[in-house]
């Protein structure tokens, strides 16, 4: 999961705006509830002025009485101080009561719009992933992947929820309170207002510095962990060269290039955070110097001058927390690129379904043909060359050919996991890449080389959750492939979990049981790829049975390296290098004494001195 | 309460404990800071008071002077408060990598067999982060709160006990609601976290058999599952956030309650004139500013929470001790047998014929997981001597050859080198003696030569050229855009099969040891450069000890010896002659060998 962190994680601006329009496209279908949020927080900026203007009121009519304007509230007020200040009270309590339900409304109304903006990007990854050609995940490793649908996904979601709202939150704060200034006292407010652009050149020049900073810390961060994954993998070479003090000193140094980058951000946060305390405290000194003359004037009255010192000490808060978003921001970016890199990558060329014509199953069915077949899966490196051959409606052909003569190759060409360079391949008279290709697959019956289950159970891995494949199909699949007893023979039967991969199972398990999933969804084509290559000779031998009854009245095309699986075959095609060398029954193959007999040989060695795994 | 707290925190002093005198003085500055912060809002105060005295505008401009001086000396102090307790924890979190990384890699092969990289990778990021986000920001700002808070009430107390008194009642409060969010927070958090990686299993599921769920057409079930998943961890994050969401609008009400207290009660105080108006805007300015270390506090339950856990996480790995490691009183080895010790010119070279290595495995049986995997095993292997291991795959062959350096022990007595147990060599001077190509080829994302002379302290370029030249890679490397230069691996060039084994040979043969082992090493190699290299190889082999293990029988067949493995035990011995007359599972593989070779020609 980590290599990839390696260059990618150092790119990226903070804002741009291409990116942010289009993330910004995910939070349309919930506009309706965004205004509401919004309309929520702006209400709570601004009842956010309210205390120290309530402060203001209490200090100027009963604390310290002077002349002044009478405010609207005034006409409200009591007379009597005691009962006047518990009004005021009461006042700030409800304007605190009602603070917590906007905030807590507002949080959580938003982060829900974020929860679920993100649920719809996953969803679209993640539906973007199921149509991606086969070749992108020989390309691309799975780890890769899985980020990109969930770390990636939550980062952009810490910028939907606290970054980018609380900036629209501080930035109504900040306004509100402005306004609120100047109409208590436009100069007085004006002067405060002179420190200003101090704190702007300084943040400006603070974020300058942490960019930098962040942009090595995050260097520093995809070294170490490359370095670690590689060398956590690879520690018994490490130890077996003596070089654990050669690496450890690789590790040392990029360590230290880590922590050199963070000590300087550490210094630029401990200069700033002083900063903006000397330039909040001297917007204070500035309102207590100037509006204290004011007062001696008898121009301003010391509740506006209490009130102003409160703002004060608010004003340069949401200033700061700025700064602090935009590490989020910048992180966000970065992700929400790498997210549209892998959403923007072309899905497989999909024929229009509408070619419908040809994908609506065939009555007659015509066979499957290759004609004059090419394909590389680089270049020129052509894995198959000139393939030619046509299997009839019914009838059982076998594959066999050494490691890497193209059998596999030739299974994925027909399920157009790829599609080929020159030639066709005809299904049912049609050209597989004119067919829909979901019908196509359905219509094909397919045990991979590799079987692979699902964490589930072992129901759930032969039905696939598919309502065609009743309960009495999977038994039946199951009597017919005579393998009953095992899976009675599991503590749950066909309940029993399979975890992830199927861990707890053997490969011949796995094999019998994938085997029964191809059986159950009751296919016109059967296509097996060493499906028995791992179960042991005696179950082989009763699925060799069933199989005898199955492929009777199915077309059917069986890659076997057991080439005893194989001698019903109606025909026997040995590929070697790429192409069909042979063609003919088990007897004739023999009789030929050439790559077939050679291998016959060679299998009837193998098994005598029971060699399992090497192929 | 206290008791527990105490020995929650308590695995922290050792890692603290270096530190000590930065964080001294770090909390030296911290006083200072604290000390002008009181100031301030006295200062504010009394201005005020004078103000409604009506005072001279030369007493107003003392007012903001001492005003501005208490601040830059505040700031002053608040600058290097950050610098020294964060830079701690920045100083820190490098060390107890660094630790962790050396422990690491003194652990054996099991350990990294029964531990999964990206658990290791976690807590060597993860934990390690929350740990140190303890060690700086978490004590820094407990400590701070902590002070602020004592200084408060110290100077408040003496403006008006009754007023403090109800303004310092609600912190309890506080504590109390934070605690209770940070259980529930943590809780909850968990089991998002847990739902992520179920979801992060899923993909990782999905992906890897984006095949069969394509060979099946099942893209619409397997959509549908990840829906059910992804709502699922919707509705736990909004399980969250109806709790989380309270948090920060619940403390800022209580924040909120203490200047309603202030006005309320303050207000009466002021109106009866117990206190003066100054006090009043006093009061106000030190709940204002204690308002964020209190919710601070907060953060640093939090910060606390995840960092006991994550210590205990990383004391788990400190606290494994090596399976594998150097006996308490290790046999000297002479300079003689070590292949690179030798710096500088001392530094043998690969032609040099060397002193072999005799070992000797003494009735040896091997388990591994409480499975046997090697039987009574007695076999003697003379210095200088070449023996051939085959057998089926689960033979034990390569456990056989692992036993040797050591990357799983023998029990002991069991195995000598040159008459000593391999339990009583320094780790060090054993490996030094043996060049190993393991089975699978583990290169590292370096150029090539930084990989062939990965073994060597150092070499010259002639001698990688030669390493490389004997491993039948120089033609390859003469390929490559920047020949011995070019990074291979995820930043550089993707090497075959073929030419990353070759690359492992060179890298093992470059330590001129007295030991070689090629662990099935030449299985990508195709037959006609593996006879180039077997040729070249018998000569660098003259004197040194071999163990070759191969399916291929003509990578073996000029052995001194040859012996099949057979579920862990040696069921034939003797040159290839004699087994090809005597044997049953040799000549098979003989056979089975010509005739692939047929096939290869066909």
């Amino acid at each position: 999961m980590t290599q990839d962190h390696h260059e990618e994680e150092v790119l990226g601006k903070a804002y741009d705006s291409r990116l942010m329009r289009r993330l910004l496209h995910y939070l349309a279908p919930y506009r309706g509830i965004v205004a509401l949020a919004s309309a929520t927080m702006i209400l709570h900026s601004l009842l956010q002025v309210v205390g120290p203007f309530l402060t203001k009121i209490a200090v100027d009519r009963y604390l310290v009485v002077t002349h002044r304007q009478p405010t609207f509230l005034d006409s409200f007020l009591s007379a009597d101080p005691a009962i006047g200040l518990a009004q005021i009270t009461g006042l700030y309590l409800l304007a605190l009561l009602a603070l917590f339900a906007l905030e807590y409304g507002q949080t959580y109304t938003m982060q829900m719009v974020g929860q679920r903006a993100m649920y719809d990007l996953r969803m679209e990854i993640f539906g973007h992933l199921h149509r991606l050609p086969i070749q992108f995940y020989d390309r691309n490793p799975v780890g890769r992947l899985v980020t990109r649908v969930t770390t990636d996904v939550d980062v952009i979601n810490e910028m939907f929820t606290s970054g980018v709202v609380a900036i629209f939150g501080d930035f109504f704060s900040l306004l509100f309170i402005v306004i609120v200034m100047l109409q208590l006292n436009a100069t007085l407010a004006l002067v405060t207002f002179a420190v200003l652009p101090l704190i702007f050149v300084a943040t400006m020049l603070f974020r300058r510095r942490v960019r930098d900073c962040y942009r090595r810390i995050r260097t520093a961060v995809a070294r170490i962990n490359a370095h670690l994954q590689e060398h956590l993998t690879g520690m018994s070479v490490v130890q077996l060269f003596n070089r654990e003090e050669k690496s450890f000193a690789e590790f040392k140094k990029i360590n230290a290039a880590h922590q050199k980058a963070f000590l300087d951000s550490v210094f630029a946060h401990s200069l700033f955070y002083p900063a903006v305390e000397v330039l909040s405290s001297a917007a204070i000194a500035l309102i207590l110097w100037y509006g204290g003359h004011q007062v001696l004037g008898e121009m301003l009255t010391i509740g506006v001058l209490v009130a102003f010192i409160q703002y004060a000490q608010r004003f340069f808060r949401p200033i700061q927390d700025l700064s602090e978003k935009y590490n989020i921001l910048q992180s966000a970016m970065a992700s929400s690129e790498r997210i549209f890199k892998l959403l923007d990558t072309p899905a497989g060329r999909e024929p229009s379904q509408e070619l419908a014509g040809a994908s609506a199953p065939r009555e007659a069915t015509r066979g499957i043909e290759f004609q004059d077949v090419w394909f590389a899966y680089h270049d020129q490196d052509w894995v198959l060359q000139d393939v030619q051959l046509s299997i009839e409606p019914g009838e059982t052909i076998a594959i066999v050919g050494h490691t890497g003569a193209g059998k596999t190759t030739l299974i994925s060409l027909l399920l157009r996991f790829y599609d080929v360079q020159k030639g066709r391949i005809l299904v049912d008279g049609v050209d597989v890449r004119d067919w829909n290709v979901r019908a196509l697959r359905r219509r094909l019956g397919v045990v991979l080389q590799d079987p692979f289950l699902f964490s589930g159970t072992i129901e759930s891995n032969i039905r696939l959750d598919e309502e065609a494949v009743t309960r009495e199909a999977m038994e039946e699949a199951v009597e017919e492939l005579n393998i009953e007893d095992f899976i009675r023979a599991l503590p749950e039967g066909y309940r029993q979990e399979v975890y992830e991969r199927g861990a707890t199972l053997s490969v011949g398990q796995k094999q019998l049981i994938s085997f029964a999933r191809a059986l159950a969804h009751n296919p016109q084509i059967l296509i097996l790829d060493e499906a028995t290559s791992s179960v042991d000779t005696e179950t082989e031998f009763r699925v060799r049975e069933a199989l005898n009854r199955m492929i009777s009245g199915r077309t059917a095309i069986i890659i076997a390296h057991r080439l005893s699986t194989i001698q019903r075959a109606d025909r026997i095609v040995v590929f070697h290098k790429g192409r069909i060398r042979e063609i003919g029954s088990h007897q004739q193959l023999l009789a030929q004494r050439g790559i077939y007999w050679k291998l016959y040989q060679l299998q009837y060695k193998q098994q005598e001195v029971s060699v399992t795994g090497d192929d | 309460m206290m008791k527990s707290l105490i020995q929650r925190v308590q695995p922290l002093f050792p890692f603290l404990w270096p530190y000590r005198g930065r964080y001294g003085v770090g909390l030296l500055a911290l006083v200072g800071e604290v000390a002008f912060w009181v100031a301030v809002p006295q200062i504010i105060g009394r201005g005020i008071d004078d103000l409604q005295k009506g005072v001279t505008a030369d007493k107003l401009t003392l007012y903001v002077g001492l005003l501005i001086g208490a601040v830059l000396c505040k700031a002053f102090f608040l600058f290097w408060t950050r610098m020294i307790l964060i830079g701690i924890s920045r100083d820190a979190e490098f060390d107890l990598r660094n630790e962790l990384y050396l422990h690491l890699s003194r652990l054996s092969l099991r350990y990294f067999q029964r531990h999964r990289t990206g658990d290791l990778m976690s807590r060597a990021t993860n934990d390690l982060n929350a740990v140190r986000m303890l060690l700086g920001p978490g004590i820094m700002y407990s400590a701070r709160t902590l002070i602020l808070m004592t200084a408060a009430i110290a100077i408040l107390i003496q403006i008006s006990a009754k007023l403090t008194f109800y303004c310092f009642v609600l912190v309890p409060v506080v504590a109390v609601i934070v605690s209770y969010f940070g259980r529930q927070v943590h809780h909850r958090f968990e089991m998002i976290q847990a739902m992520m990686s179920t979801l992060s299993a899923k993909v990782q599921e999905s992906v890897a058999g984006m095949r069969v769920i394509r060979a099946y057409a099942k893209e619409e079930m397997d959509l549908r599952r990840f829906q059910e998943l992804n709502a699922e961890y919707v509705e736990r994050n909004r399980k969250l956030i109806g709790v989380w969401g309270m948090f920060y609008p619940a403390l800022e009400v209580l924040m909120g309650l203490t200047y309603v207290i202030v006005l309320w009660l303050g207000g009466r105080e002021v109106i009866s004139g117990q206190i003066s108006i100054g006090s009043f805007v006093a009061f106000n300015v030190y709940m204002g500013q204690l308002a964020w270390p209190m919710i601070a506090l907060g953060w640093v339950v939090n910060l606390y929470q995840r960092g006991t856990a994550s210590l205990a996480r990383l004391n788990e790995i400190f606290a494994t001790e090596p399976e594998i490691a150097d006996p308490p009183t290790p046999v000297i080895v002479g300079p003689r047998k070590l292949a690179v010790a030798i710096p500088g010119d001392g530094h043998r070279s690969i032609e040099q014929a060397a002193a072999g290595i005799e070992i000797e495995f003494r009735n040896l049986n091997f388990a591994y997981n409480g499975l046997p995997i090697l039987r009574s095993i007695q076999l003697t292997i003379p210095a200088g001597n070449t023996l051939a291991i085959v057998g089926p795959t689960g033979s034990g062959k390569s456990t056989l050859a692992s036993l040797i350096p050591r990357l799983f022990d023998s029990p002991p007595g069991t195995l000598y080198l040159d008459g000593v147990d391999v339990r009583h060599y320094r780790l060090q001077d054993l490996r030094r003696m043996i060049g190993f190509v393991p089975q699978e080829t583990f290169l590292f994302s370096d150029t090539i030569r930084g990989n062939i002379a990965f073994g060597v302290d150092q070499a010259t370029e002639e001698e990688i050229r030669r390493a490389a030249e004997i491993a039948e890679l120089l033609p390859d490397i003469e390929d490559f855009p920047l020949g011995l230069g070019t990074i291979v691996g995820e930043r550089g060039i993707t090497l075959s099969g073929g030419q990353k084994q070759r690359a492992a040979i060179a890298r093992a043969i470059l330590r001129s040891p007295q030991i070689l082992i090629l662990d099935d090493a030449l299985s990508s190699v195709d037959t006609y450069t593996e006879e180039k290299i077997l040729t070249r190889l018998r000569n660098i082999l003259r004197g040194r000890t071999a163990i070759l293990i191969s399916h291929r029988v003509s990578t073996i067949r000029d052995a001194d010896l040859i012996v099949v493995l057979h579920e862990g035990a040696i069921v034939e011995r003797g040159t290839h002659e004699e087994l090809l007359e005597q044997g049953s599972y040799y000549p098979e593989l003989y056979q089975k060998q010509l005739l692939e070779e047929e096939l290869e020609r066909a």
